[in-house]
């Protein structure tokens, strides 16, 4: 097996005076999709804003293609290859879809190919191409949140949740995206509450509780293991299928 | 009363059209009303008269609030200082105007005139932009994201480049000559059957034909090209912007810069306009600024232009109708607005 893409070694991380991460313990490993799961609050978030150069690492090193990114700035981070979906999506709600896009693609004009595949895959980014962003629908402003992320190849990818809020026809639009995505070999580290959508795309899984993860194994494994699944993660049988 | 019906549908059709136009267009709304009142208030020449000078005032001040609305809405810096860039462009303008290029503005005519005050306004912007970028290193850098330090080190800033300009050119006022070609004013007898013979002065005409160059040119490149984009997208959310791979502290010196020189551009109009220039001219200006910046919405170039043509506007109209109100007009115009809107004419949103 071939190394990692990402690979966190007891990492700490501050924000503000509080102390969030308590020596994380995780890899992603190349070409996969890889599922970060836990309760509400157990750092996930703070995880993947950490790996982003977001928030402040006073132990420990996160290692991106056998580089150490642990002190490099957000945008350095971003331009090694990796893309970002946060939590909110941090759409540019005055600019229109177009316009977000644009600046998405940082390597110059976008690839009409390419951006006929995403408008494939969400068919309203066409619709609504020159219409400002911030007049999306949530599900839309999601969909726009992940073309962004894939309007020019990356490395990897981490994204934060995107299935909160949406109705369950949007969530299966999302989950062919991640296929799409994993059929092409992206790396992809995906934090979700969502346990059927984590269950049908994670390749691997992580678990984090308070800061640390407690848990990492294949999705298989943990999917077949409904005691494991109740202990990590609280879920009661089926209650999920 | 067959006719009632139709009649009160008309009446809440346009009711809601304007309702809209108010709450869409609130900076068109106002100047209309503004232009409308003033029309009502004076006879139609003067009201010409005041109404293009006022939109030059207008246009002038526009050019020394962009920048400053632009570092804040982008970095949320608070630069008090940007007066002090407003001076330098003076000065540095009306330095080249009687010196290096003084042959040219005593000439009579008007294509050496305007051949002497582009290389003039050009070494203003050069000079208060290169100012700019040593003052952000230097000054701002170090005091991002924090509001008091940013008041009492600009402040402190300010009072240094007020010295340095004094000890540079002197502590007195400066009279800056006007190119030939451009003293005096047009006079036009019987130009227009409504309006009459009207007298209007062409150092004027310049500076609304430039300020609305300026405008435009700068409208372009916000609204289309990347870099615009840019700098729209960090005035929304600048960490979105990190995450996706630009150098937002670059942005931020970029911008800085090309609001200081606009300052200084501003500055050096404001000095041929005014005829004579002191080294605090630029922090009495500041109020203005202020003052247009919040009215227009802080961070929005649109808002900017069009709270600056209502100060400009407002300040003649009201210079003429009763002179002893013009300055309470200003400052009532924004207190007017903040109530009506508190955002600002056009409201940049935040993230
Ligand atoms: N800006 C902040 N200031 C203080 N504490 C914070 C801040 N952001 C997050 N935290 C705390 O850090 C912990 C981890 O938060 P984080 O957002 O990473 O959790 P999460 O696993 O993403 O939760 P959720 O599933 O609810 O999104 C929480 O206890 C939270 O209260
Ligand atoms: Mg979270």
């Amino acid at each position: 097996m071939s190394e990692p893409i990402l690979t966190l070694t007891g990492v700490h991380a501050d924000i503000d005076q509080y102390h969030i991460l308590h020596g994380i313990e995780l890899q992603v490993p190349r070409g996969e999709l890889t599922v970060l799961l836990g309760r509400n609050g157990a750092g996930k978030s703070t995880t993947l804003r950490t790996i982003m150069g977001l928030t402040k690492v006073p132990r420990g090193s996160v290692t991106f293609n056998g580089k150490d990114i642990t002190s490099w700035s957000t945008s350095r981070i971003a331009r090694a290859g990796i893309a970002f979906v946060p939590e909110n999506m941090g759409i540019f709600g005055q600019l229109t879809v177009r316009e977000n896009l644009v600046l998405a693609g940082t390597h110059g004009p976008l690839d009409q190919a390419r951006l006929d595949w995403l408008f494939d895959l969400f068919p309203p980014l066409k619709k609504f191409w020159d219409r400002p962003a911030g007049n999306l629908s949530g599900g839309q402003k999601q969909m726009l949140a992940i073309a962004r992320a894939m309007v020019e190849p990356r490395d990897l990818l981490l994204v934060d949740e995107p299935t909160k809020g949406l109705a369950p026809a949007i969530i299966d639009d999302l989950a062919t995206a991640f296929e799409e995505l994993k059929a092409r070999e992206v790396s992809i580290l995906l934090v979700e509450q969502n346990f059927s959508f984590s269950r049908r795309l994670g390749q691997t899984v992580a678990v984090m509780n308070d800061g640390q993860v407690v848990h990492s194994g294949t999705m298989a494994e943990l999917a077949q293991d409904s005691a494991l699944q109740q202990d990590l993660l609280g879920l009661g049988l089926g209650a999920h299928q | 009363m067959s006719q009632a019906n139709p009649s009160v549908g008309q009446w809440a059709l346009w009711r809601d059209r304007l309702l809209k136009l108010q709450s869409d267009k609130p900076h068109l709304v106002l100047l209309g009303l503004m232009l409308f009142l003033a029309f009502l208030a004076m006879d139609p020449a003067t009201w010409f008269v005041l109404t293009i000078s006022g939109m030059a005032m207008g246009t002038m001040l526009f050019l020394m609030a962009s920048g400053m609305t632009l570092t804040f809405g982008l970095m949320s810096v608070l630069n008090l200082a940007h007066g002090a860039f407003i001076s330098l462009g003076a000065f540095v303008g009306a330095v080249m105007l009687t010196g290096a290029l003084g042959v040219y503005t005593v000439s009579p005519s008007l294509g050496w005139n305007l051949l002497a005050i582009l290389p003039a306004l050009f070494a203003a912007m050069a000079v208060a932009g290169v100012v700019g970028w040593l003052f952000e290193v230097i000054v701002i850098k170090p005091v991002y994201g924090d509001h008091l330090k940013q008041i009492l080190v600009t402040v402190g800033g300010s009072i240094v480049l007020i010295q340095l300009i004094e000890v540079t050119w002197g502590a007195n006022e400066i009279p800056v000559p006007r190119p030939g070609a451009l003293r005096g004013a047009f006079v036009i007898e019987d130009w227009v059957p409504l309006i009459g013979g009207l007298v209007m002065e062409k150092f004027r005409m310049v500076a609304l034909i430039l300020g609305l160059t300026v405008y435009g040119l700068m409208l372009w490149v916000i609204d289309r090209t990347r870099l615009g984009i840019l700098v729209r997208a960090g005035v929304e959310n600048r960490e979105m912007v990190e995450i996706q791979g630009y150098r937002i502290g670059l942005l931020f010196l970029g911008v800085f810069i090309a609001g200081s020189a606009l300052a200084g551009l501003g500055g050096a109009m404001w000095g041929m306009y005014r005829e004579i220039i002191t080294a605090h001219m630029g922090e009495e200006l500041m109020i203005s600024v202020i003052v247009i910046i919040i009215l227009g919405g802080l961070g929005s170039i649109r808002g900017c232009f069009y709270g600056a043509l209502l100060v400009g506007l407002i300040n003649l109209y009201i210079g003429y109708i009763e002179p002893r109100l013009a300055a309470v007009a200003t400052v009532g115009l924004m207190v007017g607005v903040l109530m009506w809107r508190p955002q600002g004419l056009i409201p940049v949103i935040k993230v």
